[in-house]
């Protein structure tokens, strides 16, 4: 996996609570168009006119942040569905960093699958960053020292040891995991013990 | 100091501690489907990993395939692609498929409970954000995105950091008219879509604790819609009741044995929650969604609100392009809007006891001349049961589509969508901007509002019927 460790660049804004992964990337997309492709379809329902030209308003789609590789959005950010290709359309629009209050909990495990950065400020801060970015300034994201610079200011974030790791050594969690396979099968032969009713369907399954 | 359902639950999975509240857990049941399991299977493939626990996971097609009778894999031929993938991988993998038009095949929450396969106690995966449904029967039951469900194929278990725990209490019973999903929007447009991020709900109280499990089903099933990826409602007699007999549950010896521990599981009275919430049945009213998040409900007989009404200039303008993609205005009533579709199906709402909710509202009427309605049954066991007594000719006669089990038109995934700036009724989940189509305007309710929708034309309040 991508590691993350230090991003420089514009942020662009969207300052809208409750942006939820169907948004994101209507779901016939995903059956349709390659993972790098996504990004031309990313907010599809909410960046263009009713006569199909862009929407001036919708300002990560616009020529000054065209690149921007950072995204500053409302609370509860990637709501909604589980589907790991919000992150793939967000990674292919250029983004490696989303900066929001909150964010809904499958998306947010996602985007650490992915090498993604989400930050979770509280409220106040993130409009603060969120008028920065309207400005268009540099924003500096450093995971190790895990603080936010722009405009000559510095803000810490928290984040888990354990997800920050992850990123900066762009971790692979099965090959990680597999290591431990003498542990699960140890376990799972306790468990069958324990509790031979999780185990007991196969032969119910032959009559079904 | 005592634990919870949840705490009880996630201790006996831990393989490994993590530190931080991390732990390796084991997954004893992995749902897969044509969506998100085909191409994970084929990931799976390509890193050259067997299954680590074929029996342990299940595999059925819900969301592109088409709803149509006598569908194929023509049918919507994109989809066809997924099934066929999802068809390959589980042979491969010596998983067990339900089939399309096989007792098993169905949406993954509507099927995994019926076939008992859920389980109280159990931990409950699928690369599906509904998949906190299952938490109604007492499992510790979550979604999870692509590269999870490859780690859970690859190793039958997760890393997963424990998440807060918060108890909703609902005390006394519902009115008359008033149903699990009036209620959990309810509680939705009370706490908003961002209060459970982060949290494991456990629902109880009297309204709960006298609910079908059916009823507890759809309750867990819009917990993700308040933000928490895992809900449940404690096992007692109701679910043990329900379980008995089903294909995959145990039988017997082995299934006293499992209720003796599954009894076990249920929370001690002195343990703590991080957070709590209560609230009383009785104010409970049958409830619409006026906007495209699922916080945005009232009850039937009240006005859409003003986005004047609000302090927060943001949260203001999010009320007016809600409204403006709804198409509604500030102040007006929502009973009597016209409706030109109605959706009765998903994983909120699509088991037998939905379907006969909303058949004794059709019985003897017609659908509205300017609807549309389709009834698409979660699964192929509620398919059948609703055709032994007869259910199935009670909507047909009123004007419905009787359709094949998916997850239809909930999602959108499999070619069948609502038209642009069509208003629909619907008993899914999700309102979302473009949810159902391209600019398909959904009200989310019940399923016997969505079928008064349907043969009065517009949002009708079901007492008033």
């Amino acid at each position: 996996m991508q590691t993350f460790t230090r991003l420089s660049g514009l942020a662009a804004p969207l300052p809208r609570a409750n942006l939820d992964t169907d948004v994101i990337i209507r779901i016939e997309r995903l059956t349709s168009v390659p993972r790098d492709k996504l990004g031309e379809y990313a907010f599809e329902a909410i960046r263009y006119l009713p006569d199909g030209t862009p929407d001036p308003a919708f300002l990560p789609g616009s020529a000054a942040f065209a690149g921007a590789p950072i995204l500053v959005s409302g609370a509860n950010f990637g709501c909604g569905s589980s589907r790991e290709s919000a992150v793939w359309a967000l990674q292919s629009m250029g983004y490696r960093c989303i900066i929001a209050p909150s964010f809904g909990s499958i998306f947010y495990n996602n985007c650490f699958q992915n090498g993604v950065l989400p930050v979770s400020l509280d409220e106040a801060a993130v409009q603060k960053l969120g008028a920065l970015a309207r400005e268009g300034r540099t924003f500096d994201v450093d995971l190790q020292r895990q603080v936010i610079e722009v405009d000559g200011q510095s803000l810490a974030f928290d984040i888990d040891p354990l997800r920050r790791d992850m990123l900066l050594q762009g971790l692979d969690e099965v090959g990680a995991t597999l290591l431990e396979d003498a542990l699960i099968r140890a376990w799972q032969a306790a468990d069958r013990q324990r509790r031979p009713w999780v185990w007991a369907l196969g032969e119910e399954g032959a009559s079904c | 100091m005592g634990r919870t359902l949840f705490d009880k639950i996630w201790d006996e999975h831990v393989i490994k501690d993590l530190g931080d509240g991390w732990a390796l857990l084991h997954i004893d049941r992995h749902l897969l489907h044509d969506l998100s399991g085909a191409p994970a299977l084929s990931e799976l493939g390509k890193r050259k990993l067997p299954p680590h626990d074929p029996v342990l996971c299940f595999a059925t097609p819900d969301h592109v395939v088409s709803s149509a009778p006598g569908r194929t894999e023509k049918t919507y031929p994109l989809g066809g692609m997924l099934w066929a993938g999802l068809k390959q991988g589980s042979e491969k993998g010596g998983i067990r498929l339900f089939d399309l038009g096989r007792p098993g095949q169905g949406i993954v929450h509507v099927m995994a409970p019926e076939m008992g396969i859920a389980l109280p106690g159990t931990t409950l995966v699928c690369g599906d954000s509904h998949t906190c449904t299952n938490g109604g029967l007492g499992a510790m039951a979550f979604g999870i995105g692509s590269s999870e469900i490859v780690h859970v194929l690859a190793t039958q278990t997760l890393r997963q950091q424990k998440p807060l725990r918060m108890r909703i209490r609902i005390d006394g019973r519902l009115s008359a008219g008033v149903t699990a999903k009036d209620l959990v929007l309810h509680l939705i447009g009370r706490l908003g879509a961002s209060a459970g991020v982060g949290y494991a709900v456990e629902f109880a109280g009297e309204a709960v604790e006298t609910m079908p499990v059916e009823g507890r089903l759809t309750l867990c099933n819009l917990a993700v819609e308040l933000g928490a990826k895992y809900a449940q409602v404690a096992p007692d007699e109701i679910t043990f009741d329900y379980l008995r007999e089903r294909p995959f549950a145990p039988r017997g010896e082995a299934f006293e044995q499992a209720v003796g521990h599954w009894r076990s599981l249920v929370g001690d009275t002195d343990a703590l929650f991080d957070s709590e919430h209560r609230f009383h049945a009785g104010e409970v009213a049958p409830s619409v969604t006026w906007g495209t998040s699922p916080d945005q409900v009232i009850a039937i007989d009240g006005r859409v609100p003003d986005p004047a009404s609000l302090d927060d200039a943001q949260r203001a303008q999010e009320w007016r392009a809600a409204l403006e993609y709804m198409g509604l205005e500030a102040g007006q009533a929502l009973a009597g809007t016209p409706v030109d579709w109605v959706f009765i199906g998903s994983c909120a709402n699509s088991r037998l006891s939905d379907l006969r909710d909303a058949a004794r509202v059709v019985r003897g009427r017609k659908v509205a001349g300017s609807v549309t309605a389709w009834v698409v049954p979660g699964s192929e066991l509620v398919k059948r049961a609703a055709e032994a007594e007869g259910l199935d000719q009670v909507f047909r006669e009123a004007g419905f589509d009787w359709r094949e089990p998916g997850c239809s038109m909930c999602v959108a995934a499999n070619g069948e969508r609502i038209a642009p700036g069509a208003r629909a009724v619907s008993t899914s989940n999700r309102n979302f901007v473009g949810r159902q189509g391209p600019g398909a305007r959904t009200h989310l309710a019940s399923p016997a509002m969505a079928a008064a929708a349907a043969v009065s034309g517009v949002l009708t309040d079901i007492r008033s019927l």
